[in-house]
């Protein structure tokens, strides 16, 4: 009976995220100096409940589906920064409202919170990321890597995670080569609490990535490319989510290139309600 | 001759010097065995992102350099080429000025009279601020290939003259030949420069001009470049430090609060209650908090310690900046260069931040990489003493007042260990020497029973 209800509980990869994402919150609430605030958190919140509901209602859903919008509010919560309470509830609504509204045969191609987070800090001056503040704790970067691996488990197409990640490190040993630098920068480079969260929580959702292997493959691969253009010819500070929203229109082209099976959060035998995110 | 090589500050500098103790962020480098090391460097950026491809910054940077002005010469890699109208020298007072006037700050309260009202708040007395923690193309020959001295200019009392370089052999063979002792490990991180298309500012100085000036010492260097480049090089000055050194950075910026992108930037701890014997020394007091602070992060962050509008200030450390000063600083954007106290507001605006690192090469390999902001919270270091009531309170709610003292001390002996790392029954000990007792001093005994009995 328990077995069942452990099994029913963590069989959908949302309740680890939301675990995970609610924890990295408290920790970062806590410990972290400028970073995430109890208000700013609590309205991203409740806007992104807000406007999952509006919009179920408007396209007849016969529920909302509230999991992901907390965990697209909570990224949001623990990645953008503003200096008004506007700012993240803007956010929430700009990345819910578009998995709604800008879908392809079906899918949505934005990643919500990535979304937000661009479009906040290109449109208004409200609005900035703070890479460095998770430190580069070694402890907390494992810590962050454990966690975002039972995800990685848990919901099978994150292979782009590990494929990201590959392109990422790759492209910073290659600078650090081609410039004599030492391993150190790379190392502290790496040491980074938003990139992790980044390549966990992020480039990793599988209703917005490229159905087929090869495709996420591909996508990952320009997603770094693009990032490490932006971050060292142009010093882009939120070059990973700048590059993740511009190359997002690419995904319905991947999908047709290489076609494969639609990702759903929940197995064949669970999929009666399905939910469009 | 110049006889010794240190780097510095902005982006790697290099510092040439024979003397003793100079406190530039950047490294030093001894010929022979004469010893040098590195105190706190001071630079000041002011920066203006006026739009996605138009950066506009300007470095400052302070050197508290005593030797023979013959042997100072000092390299700083710049992100662009250097025309002689972006080069400038501004008075030493003037960074002096923002330093005071950023520096962590100690407030005097007092309490008010037990008995004839309930204890206010208080109103700060005094702010003092803490001391500063410590005071044209020439054809070459090929050793020298790739390197090509780009311009020269007379800057009052300097010689500069820009390099480019296409590798780092060259660039180390002309620096050597030409005075300059490397460290190890320069050419390295020179090779990293070149490759990200850095120029190379070098500096030395001009006797015969420096005599007809009267100047009895070095007045620190101006460099103006647009650039998307927002960073403080500190590579070069990790080579050859004689342990741990410090950063002071002041950031102007119209937009607000900058931080640091691939480092954690952390609050200094701020606003506590502290015994009043801090204020005999609060420069010991700074220090030893700022080094409890740096080890609790295992000197890996940044320290923010003030960041605030240049309009205005509360309490103020030191007199306000006028705008003559902040466009000497670089802040150009502002709309007066007269003398008057800079009051500028919305675009005109210039918000100070005050970031303090102590760096070393196995905690910082990587330069100080910075963005700017919209955050315009105030932010200060700041740390308040409670005087006690010193008159007579010979009521019932003065034995209360005087009974909450030793809770009181007791928390501010538990504070200032916390902060500092200081020993708490020494502490203890200096509050007592120092007229904060841990024994409740209500008026007791039979003649104040009477005395309250007739009243």
């Amino acid at each position: 009976m328990i077995r069942q209800r452990l099994s029913r509980l963590f069989g959908d990869a949302r309740h680890i995220q939301l675990s995970i994402l609610g924890l990295l919150l408290a920790v970062n609430l806590v410990e972290v100096d400028f970073g995430a605030d109890p208000a700013s958190a609590a309205v991203a919140v409740g806007a992104g409940i807000a406007t999952q509901i509006l919009c179920s209602r408007l396209v007849g859903l016969p529920r909302a589906e509230l999991r992901s919008a907390v965990i697209a509010a909570l990224s949001l919560s623990l990645l953008l920064r503003g200096d008004a309470l506007w700012v993240h509830a803007l956010a929430a609504v700009i990345a819910i409202g578009a998995k709604f509204l800008v879908r392809v045969r079906g899918k949505h191609i934005f990643n919500p919170s990535a979304l937000g987070i661009a479009v906040l800090i290109f449109a208004t001056d409200h609005a900035w990321v703070s890479p460095g503040q998770w430190g580069t704790n070694l402890w907390f970067a494992l810590l962050l890597s454990l966690l975002g691996f039972c995800v990685l488990h848990a919901s099978r197409r994150t292979d782009i995670v590990l494929f990201y990640l590959f392109c990422h490190c790759g492209l910073l040993l290659a600078r650090a080569l081609w410039l004599g630098d030492p391993l150190a920068i790379t190392l502290n480079q790496l040491q980074n609490g938003s990139l992790l969260l980044f390549a966990f929580f992020m480039i990793s959702d599988p209703r917005t990535i490229p159905d087929a292997r090869r495709g996420r493959f591909l996508f990952a691969a320009l997603v770094a490319l693009v990032a490490h253009w932006l971050a060292f010819h142009w010093h882009f500070r939120p070059a990973l989510y700048a590059a993740l929203v511009g190359l997002s229109p690419l995904i319905p082209l991947l999908d047709r290139l290489f076609p494969a099976d639609r990702f759903e959060w929940t197995t064949p035998a669970g999929r009666r309600d399905l939910q469009p995110c | 001759m110049l006889k010794y090589v240190t780097g510095s500050a902005l982006a790697a500098m290099m510092l040439l010097t024979a003397g003793n103790a100079q406190a530039f962020c950047g490294f030093y480098v001894a010929q022979a065995d004469a010893k040098l090391f590195n105190k706190a460097s001071k630079v000041v950026v002011a920066y203006q992102n006026k739009g996605l491809n138009d950066h506009d910054t300007a470095i400052t940077m302070a050197s508290d350099y005593q030797g023979d002005p013959r042997e100072f010469a000092v390299v700083v890699p710049v992100p662009t080429f250097i025309e002689r109208k972006q080069i400038g020298v501004v008075e030493i007072a003037t960074i002096d000025h923002l330093d005071a006037y950023t520096a962590p700050r100690l407030v005097e309260y007092r309490d008010g009279d037990p008995c004839y009202k309930p204890p206010d708040r208080g109103y700060p007395i005094t702010a003092m601020s803490a001391p500063a923690m410590a005071k044209a193309g020439m054809a070459m020959p090929d050793r020298y290939r790739g390197v090509t001295v780009e311009a020269r200019y007379d800057v009052a009392e300097y010689d500069v003259s820009i390099l480019s370089a296409k590798e780092s052999d060259g660039l180390s063979n002309w620096l050597t030949d030409n005075g300059y002792k490397l460290p190890d490990g320069a050419p390295a991180v020179l090779g990293s420069y070149i490759k990200q298309g850095m120029r190379f500012f070098i500096a030395k100085v001009n006797l015969d001009r420096m005599k007809d000036m009267g100047h009895g010492f070095l007045r620190p260097l101006q460099v103006r470049y647009h650039s998307l480049k927002f960073m403080i090089p500190i590579r070069l000055g990790t080579l050859n430090a004689n342990g741990p050194q410090d950063l002071i950075a002041y950031i102007l910026s119209p937009r607000g609060r900058v931080e640091a992108t691939n480092y954690q930037t952390v609050a200094l701890p701020t606003g506590s209650n502290v015994p009043l014997y801090v204020k005999q020394d609060f420069g010991a007091f700074y220090k030893a908090m700022f080094e409890r602070a740096v080890a609790r992060k295992d000197m890996k962050a940044v320290f923010l310690e003030y960041g605030w509008d240049m309009a205005w200030c509360d309490p103020c450390a030191a007199d306000p900046l006028k705008n003559s000063e902040l466009v000497e600083l670089g802040a150009r954007w502002i709309e007066s260069d007269d003398a008057a106290v800079f009051k500028g507001r919305g675009p005109g605006s210039v918000y100070v931040t005050r970031l303090h690192a102590r760096y070393d090469a196995q905690h910082f390999p990587e330069d100080l990489m910075l963005q700017e902001t919209p955050n315009r919270e105030n932010f200060q270091g700041r740390y308040v003493l409670n005087h006690p009531w010193q008159g007579q309170a010979d009521c019932e709610a003065g034995d209360r007042y005087y009974d909450s003292l030793p809770d009181r001390f007791s928390r501010e002996a538990e504070t200032l260990a916390d902060l500092t790392g200081w020993d708490k029954a020494a502490i203890g000990a200096r509050m007592e020497e120092t007229g904060q007792s841990f024994t409740s001093k209500r008026p007791s005994g039979l003649g104040t029973f009477f005395k309250r009995l007739i009243e």
